[in-house]
């Protein structure tokens, strides 16, 4: 097992919710079972709809949430056993909104800084230093040094976010949604950054995002989630080429590209996305499926390797029930 | 084809502290029947306020002028307040990107629903009741009667979307106006209510102007489109001209931002428009796009710079020629 810097397997996070007077608390598994392997340089994209759990599992990966069982190994320590300062140090996140991920009442340089001084390991003469470092690092002028984020415009505090991610130099970066907030112009920027920064410092990303543009773009691999699990997993080219999960056929289907003449295409998913207070019995995804049979309702799908290094959690691709499926695989 | 709504030179100014902002300026423009125009741009451009401006739904303080709106003929700058309200929710449907914040949280989606017609036509509650029903199934939700009694925050986004665009189509308007119908979605969610959109248009013979800033949902839905810029039509034609041949720099510059698969390189750098949009405040001299383009020259900061009408469809807001842009555009690329 070399060259994984962060692993988990099997993890899984339960919420209790809608407890009230007259109701019971309900479980809900925001993530269910995720095993997932990132490999120092990787950029792994995390793709799937809202509410599928990928921003529970970002939180968990940065120790920011405990796993309600499963564990989760950075560098082969368990997460849960790092020192904090350590883990802070070593993974870092950029999240979506640079309008309420920056404290509004501190300097774009007190921002930036901050955790230097948190982790106290410096004058105020190398803080400036490094300051000044990163910021020319991530194409911010000097002399926004003094200013607040509100005189900033989005770019530039997404660029903040980035900075201050950056100084002290970790190992991973999550990217929760780092461009959903950003004017197309503006985004494309970011993103050109972001892999600048990934050649120069040698930087590990997990890009959680729904654009599959961008994450076809920039990942090299990529993991498909569906109400709290992982339906399928595979390098970025393979997966772009020859998506075998329906539902990862549907969302790629789904993608709109800028390409006139194409018309709207129709995924054939049902409206409704379940209730995942109740997610439906054997394969989550079978009431939406095109493809679904008797087993899909009766038995949860196991991952089935794909290729290498690549799953797809299908009863299609699984032999021991490809009786049920004739064409569907084809 | 005869046009449906003509925009011609439409403006409009809020007044504030720091001067007079001008956020929309000489819009000029045509839908025709049964049609979709595209009004894409990025955030701050005007487009939304363009969609206020139609239907007189600005904010108090906004001056609105220009020389006319012909909807159906008719001067929409003429009409009075009461006439307006008689047209809105009747023969011109508008939805608006958060499905939640639109529809009241107090009342059912059926209250809401017949209500619109109730105030429009005269029919009776349960005709009103009928058509709501009707709908409802048109728009793909199942358990049309039961969804009915239920409360917006009862339904997914998606669902409160179809509810929406069922809602507008109460009085079979002419037109509807989208405001990022979409945006708040997911994206299987986002193409099915955009398939659902273009089904229902071409059944009733609605024309529609959907505002959005993704190029993506412009090249599949529009007929037309119409690109803005800092409170100006920069550039307009149908979608296949403009997308296979952009004139205006800001045009290809956007088009250039978006990774198209298969087409863009993996991890190569994607274009980027360098710079941040003026201040609308006051007048801008010359070209408002000038700071950011890589074309720019000594002329373009003076004096305004007219759209150039190539043909009925195709007009573009910039000095140099179409064969000009075109070559300086390949020069470009050559020299990256």
């Amino acid at each position: 097992m070399t060259g994984a810097l962060l692993e988990t397997f099997d993890v899984t996070r339960s919420f209790a919710v809608g407890a009230g007077i007259f109701s019971q608390k309900q479980m809900l598994k925001a993530v269910n079972g995720v095993s997932l392997r990132v490999n120092k340089g990787d950029v792994l994209g995390l793709v799937g709809e809202s509410g599928c759990g990928k921003s529970t599992l970002a939180l968990m990966l940065l120790g920011l949430l405990p796993a309600s069982s499963g564990s989760i190994l950075f560098d082969g320590k368990p997460v849960s056993h790092l020192p904090r300062l350590e883990l802070a140090r070593r993974i870092q996140p950029i999240f979506q909104d640079p309008y309420s991920s920056l404290n509004p009442r501190k300097s774009i340089g007190d921002i930036i800084s901050l955790p230097l001084r948190v982790h106290g390991a410096s004058t105020a003469a190398e803080r400036q230093r490094k300051v000044d470092e990163i910021m020319e690092l991530v194409g911010l002028p000097q002399r926004y040094i003094t200013n607040y984020p509100s005189q900033l415009s989005g770019g530039q505090r997404q660029r903040v976010a980035i900075a201050r991610a950056l100084i002290m130099r970790p190992e991973i970066v999550i990217c929760d949604e780092p461009t959903s907030a950003l004017d197309v112009s503006v985004q494309s920027q970011i993103l050109n950054l972001l892999m600048d920064l990934r050649q120069e410092l040698g930087l590990t990303y997990i890009l959680i995002s729904h654009n599959l543009a961008i994450v076809e773009h920039i990942a090299t691999r990529v993991s498909v989630m569906y109400l709290g699990r992982i339906v399928e997993e595979k390098e970025t080219e393979a997966l772009f080429r020859r998506a075998e999960h329906p539902y990862t056929q549907a969302l790629l289907a789904s993608v709109l590209t800028p390409e006139p003449g194409l018309g709207i295409p129709d995924a054939q998913l049902g409206v409704e996305f379940p209730n995942p207070m109740d997610p439906p019995a054997g394969c989550t995804f079978h009431p939406r499926c095109p493809h679904a049979a008797v087993v899909c309702s009766r038995k949860a799908p196991r991952p089935v390797p794909r290729g290498t290094a690549g799953f797809t959690e299908c009863h299609i691709y699984d032999e021991a029930e490809s009786v049920s499926f004739k064409s569907a695989a084809a | 084809m005869s046009a449906l709504l003509e925009v011609k030179n439409l403006n409009v100014d809020i007044p504030l502290a720091a001067g007079i902002l001008h956020p929309v300026q000489d819009l000029t423009f045509s839908v025709d029947k049964g049609q979709t125009l595209c009004i894409v741009g990025e955030s701050g451009c005007g487009k939304s306020l363009t969609s206020l401006a139609l239907m007189d739904l600005l904010p108090k303080k906004a001056v609105r002028t220009g020389t006319s709106i012909l909807f159906d003929g008719e001067d929409l700058l003429k009409k009075s307040d009461r006439q307006m309200a008689d047209l809105r929710g009747n023969r011109v449907g508008m939805i608006f990107q958060e499905p939640m914040t639109s529809l009241n949280p107090s009342f059912t989606i059926g209250n809401q629903m017949e209500e619109m017609m109730l105030r429009h036509r005269r029919v009776s509650r349960n005709e009103a009741r009928e058509r709501a029903t009707y709908l409802l199934q048109k728009v793909g939700i199942v358990g049309a009667e039961r969804r009915l009694k239920q409360y917006p925050h009862q339904l997914s986004g998606g669902l409160r979307q179809r509810v929406m665009i069922a809602m507008t189509l109460m009085c079979g308007p002419d037109l509807i106006i989208a405001d990022e119908p979409t945006t708040a979605l997911d994206v299987t969610i986002q193409a099915q209510i955009l398939l659902l959109l273009a089904e229902l248009q071409r059944e009733f013979g609605m024309a529609l102007i959907l505002i959005t800033h993704d190029l993506g949902i412009v090249a599949r839905v529009a007929d037309r489109l119409a690109v803005m810029y800092a409170g100006q039509i920069v550039e307009q034609g149908n979608v296949e001209d403009v997308f296979g041949e952009p004139l205006h720099p800001y045009t290809r510059g956007l088009l250039s931002c978006i990774p198209v698969p298969g087409k863009t390189e993996r991890g190569a750098h994607l274009g980027s428009i360098p710079g941040i949009v003026p201040s609308m405040i006051g007048d801008i001299e010359g070209c408002h796009f000038r700071d950011r383009c890589p074309h720019a020259w000594m002329d373009c900061a003076k004096g305004g710079v007219d759209l150039r009408a190539l043909d009925q469809l195709r007009a573009y807001r910039c000095l140099m020629s179409p064969s000009d842009s075109v070559a300086r555009a390949t020069e470009l690329e050559m020299a990256e």
